[in-house]
C-alpha cells in the first residue's frame, strides 16, 4: 500500500524546538502529571489563601470600622492624642455640607465623647459617654444591629426620648441595669461646669468586643450637647466610603475641601489605619505568617521541579550527546529544556489559576463560617462569615511567583548541559 | 588531496591507576569518495579512531584533518559547526530522536543548518524516498523496525550533504539480510553522491563491501588493504 504524498507545508508558527519540547514533556506522563499537579496545587492554595487573607482583612477592617471608627474621621487637631473635651469641631454643619458634595461617600454622622461617672441604684462605674445622631449613626455603624435587648435610640426630633441611653452589655451587667432602669451620669461640661443627668436605658448592645461593651454608653447628640454645655459642637465626624479602596481618594478630597473653609485649618482627617493602629499591626503579622507559608510551599514545588529536571537530564544524557554529535549546540539544548520547563509550568499554573479561581469564587459567594472563631478574631468584630476576595492580584500574584521560581529552578539543570561533552554524554549509562 | 588525514594520533584513557593506550601513533589518509572500513577486535580502538575523525574526541598527541580543517586548531564550537556541516553520523543503536517522526528526524539536521522550512521538508521526504521509507514519513522511531530506524539514520546523515559519513558498527544490531540491504543503500549513495563512508566494524559483510580495509590491533594499524 502506498500512502499519498504529504504536502511539505508545515505549521509556520510552532518551531520544531517547541514541538520537541512539548513532546518531551509527555514522554513520562506520570512524572509530568505529578509535577504539574504540584505546581497546580501550589497555585490553587496560593490563590485561595491570598483571597481568603485579603477577604478576611476587608472583613476585619469593615467590621472594626463599622462598629466604631468609620473609614475616616474629621477631628480637631490633637484630639486623637489627647481626648480633651475642649478640642471640638465648632461648626459641624459647615463640614457636613462639604462632605455631602464628595463622591464615593456612603454615609456620615457626628459624635461627641467624654468620660463620666455612671451610677445605677447599685453601682458606679467610669465609662465613655458617646453622643450620637440616632438617625445617621445607623447608616454609619452597626450599633443599631448590635442592639440585642430593647430598642436603639429613638429619633429625638420626631419621637422625643432625649433622656434615653443605650449601653454596652458588660456595662449593663456591671451596673446591674436592664431596659427601663435609670442611670445617673456625672461629669464635667466643656465650660468646666458640672454635667449631670438622669437617663433611662432604652437598649443594650453587644458587639463582641469586650472593651467596647464594658466601657461605653450612647446618648442622643442633642442630649450630650445639652448636658455637657457643648453648644452645637461635636468631637468627631465619622465618614464611611463606598469601598475600602476609595478611602485614600476621599481623604485627599476632604483635606482639599477643608482648606477652603475658615475652621479647616484647625481640623485633621484621619483614616481607619491611623485610627485603629492595632488592626494594621494584626494584618501585618498575619500577612507575614502568610508570606512564610507561601515561601515554604513554593520551595517544596521548586524542589519537585528540580527533581523532575535533574531526572530528565540524567535519563536523556545519551540523547543529548547524540544531538550534540550531529551538531546541536549546547545553547540550543538549554533552550529546549527551558521550553520544556515553561510548558510544564504553564500547564500547571494555568490549571492552578482555573481551579483555584473556581474554588475561591464558590467561597466568595457562599462565604466561610467563622462563627466558632477565636477571641482574637472577635476583637475585630469577625464573628460571622468571611468571604474570600478574588482580585487580579490574588489570582495572579501567587501563580506568577510559582512560575518565576520554577523557571528559575529549571535553569540550574539546564545550565549543566552547557558543560556536557558529546563523547562523555554518549557513553553515559 | 585526502578528505581525512590522521597524523601521529595517540590517545590514552585513564582507568583508575591504569593507563589504557587506545590509539598509538596512528597515521591514516583517506581519499574523497572512499568506502572504507576500520576493523579489528573489541578494544582495538576502532570507535576511538572514528570519534577522533568525527571531532567528538580529541587526541592527546597528533592531529586530525578533515576536509582541510585541523582539529588541533579548533575549539568546541568550531568542531560542532564542522560536525554539523561536513560530517554525518550513523550509530550502532540508531540514536534517532524519539519524539520526532522519521521525516522530522531527517529534517532536524537541516534545521540546525538553517535551511528554510519548505525546502527542509522536501529534501527530507526525498531522502526518505531514496532509502525506501516513503510510507513511513510520520512514524516515530518506536514504530519502526531496527532496519528502518537505521535507514532513517542514514538519511539523516546524508541529507546535510556532508563530506564524510562515519558509521559506527551500523549493522551490529541488524540481522544479516537487513544489514546487507542497508549496506547496499550506503554503497549506492557513495557511488551516486561521492560521499566518503568510513565504517568501524567487525562484521564480515561490511568488510566485504568496503573498498579499503584498515585493520586495527591494540590501538595500532596492523594492516591497510586497498581492494
Amino acid at each position: 500500500m502506498i500512502t499519498p504524498k504529504i504536502s511539505p507545508k508545515i505549521s509556520p508558527k510552532i518551531s520544531m524546538d517547541m514541538k520537541m519540547a512539548w513532546r518531551n514533556v509527555w514522554r513520562n506522563p506520570r512524572r509530568t502529571w505529578l509535577t504539574i499537579s504540584a505546581i497546580c496545587f501550589a497555585c490553587m492554595v496560593l490563590i485561595f489563601m491570598l483571597s481568603f487573607q485579603f477577604g478576611s482583612y476587608e472583613t476585619m477592617i469593615n467590621s472594626s470600622v463599622k462598629i466604631n471608627t468609620g473609614h475616616l474621621q474629621i477631628q480637631a487637631k490633637g484630639y486623637f492624642d489627647k481626648k480633651s473635651m475642649r478640642r471640638v469641631i465648632e461648626n459641624p454643619d459647615q463640614i457636613k455640607e462639604v462632605i455631602s458634595g464628595i463622591d464615593h461617600v456612603e454615609a456620615f454622622t457626628v459624635r461627641a465623647n467624654t468620660f463620666s461617672l455612671v451610677s445605677s441604684k447599685y453601682r458606679t462605674y467610669g465609662a465613655m459617654v458617646v453622643g450620637i445622631d440616632p438617625v445617621h449613626e445607623a447608616a454609619v455603624s452597626t450599633l443599631k444591629q448590635l442592639t440585642r435587648v430593647g430598642e436603639f435610640l429613638p429619633n429625638t426630633q420626631e419621637y422625643g426620648g432625649a433622656d434615653m441611653v443605650l449601653i454596652g452589655s458588660l456595662l449593663a451587667r456591671n451596673l446591674k441595669v436592664g431596659v427601663g432602669d435609670e442611670l445617673t451620669i456625672l461629669g464635667q461640661g466643656k465650660d468646666g461646669s458640672v454635667a449631670a443627668a438622669i437617663l433611662t436605658v432604652c437598649g443594650i448592645y453587644e458587639s463582641g468586643i469586650d472593651e467596647f461593651d464594658r466601657n461605653t454608653l450612647h446618648i442622643p447628640i442633642k442630649t450630650f450637647q445639652s448636658i455637657y454645655s457643648m453648644g452645637d459642637a461635636v468631637h468627631e465626624i465619622i465618614i464611611n466610603v463606598i469601598s475600602l479602596r476609595d478611602v485614600s481618594m476621599v481623604k485627599a478630597q476632604i483635606i482639599n475641601s477643608l482648606k477652603n473653609i475658615p475652621q479647616g485649618e484647625a481640623l485633621v482627617v484621619m483614616d481607619w489605619d491611623e485610627l485603629v493602629p492595632g488592626l494594621t499591626q494584626a494584618i501585618r503579622i498575619d500577612l507575614t505568617m502568610g508570606i512564610i507559608f507561601w515561601f515554604l510551599l513554593v520551595v517544596v514545588v521548586a524542589f519537585s521541579i528540580l527533581n523532575t529536571f535533574l531526572m530528565a537530564i540524567f535519563e536523556r544524557t545519551r540523547e543529548f550527546g547524540v544531538m550534540m554529535a550531529i551538531g546541536t549546540t549546547p545553547k540550543r539544548l538549554v533552550k529546549l529544556l527551558l521550553y520544556e520547563s515553561n510548558f510544564m509550568t504553564i500547564v500547571g499554573v494555568g490549571l492552578g489559576i482555573i481551579i483555584g479561581c473556581g474554588i475561591t469564587m464558590v467561597f466568595q459567594i457562599y462565604g466561610i463560617d467563622m462563627s466558632g472563631s477565636s477571641e482574637i478574631l472577635k476583637q475585630y468584630g469577625m464573628s460571622g462569615r468571611i468571604y474570600p476576595r478574588l482580585s487580579i492580584i490574588t489570582a495572579f500574584a501567587g501563580p506568577v511567583l510559582v512560575w518565576l521560581v520554577t523557571v528559575g529552578v529549571a535553569l540550574y539543570p539546564a545550565m549543566r548541559i552547557k558543560g556536557l561533552r558529546p563523547i562523555e554524554a554518549m557513553t553515559h549509562i | 588531496m585526502p578528505i581525512v588525514e590522521v597524523n601521529g594520533v595517540d590517545k590514552v584513557y585513564q582507568q583508575g591507576d591504569i593507563e589504557i593506550h587506545a590509539l598509538k601513533d596512528i597515521h591514516l589518509s583517506i581519499a574523497p569518495g572512499s568506502f572504507a572500513a576500520i576493523a579489528g577486535p573489541s578494544g582495538s580502538g576502532k570507535t576511538t579512531l572514528l570519534n577522533m575523525i568525527g571531532g567528538l574526541d580529541l587526541p592527546d598527541h597528533g592531529d586530525v584533518i578533515v576536509d582541510g580543517c585541523h582539529f588541533s586548531e579548533m575549539n568546541q564550537s568550531q568542531l560542532a559547526e564542522l560536525r554539523l556541516n561536513r560530517i554525518g553520523f550513523v550509530f550502532q543503536s540508531y540514536n534517532l530522536i524519539p519524539v520526532l517522526s522519521a521525516v522530522e528526524n531527517v529534517e532536524y539536521v537541516m534545521l540546525l543548518q538553517g535551511v528554510e522550512k519548505v525546502e527542509r521538508r522536501e529534501r527530507a521526504m526525498a531522502m526518505l524516498d531514496e532509502v525506501g521509507l516513503s510510507e513511513k514519513y510520520h512514524n516515530r522511531p518506536s514504530e519502526l523496525s531496527g532496519g528502518q530506524q537505521q535507514r532513517v539514520a542514514v538519511a539523516r546523515a546524508i541529507v546535510s550533504n556532508p563530506a564524510i559519513v562515519l558509521a559506527d558498527e551500523p549493522t551490529a544490531n541488524l540481522d544479516s539480510k537487513t544489514g546487507e540491504g542497508l549496506l547496499k543503500i550506503m554503497a549506492a549513495m557513495n557511488e551516486k553522491r561521492n560521499v566518503t563512508f568510513i565504517f568501524s566494524t567487525h562484521d564480515k559483510m561490511v568488510m566485504d563491501y568496503a573498498h579499503r580495509l584498515v585493520l586495527l590491533r591494540d590501538g595500532m594499524i596492523a594492516d591497510d588493504e586497498f581492494k
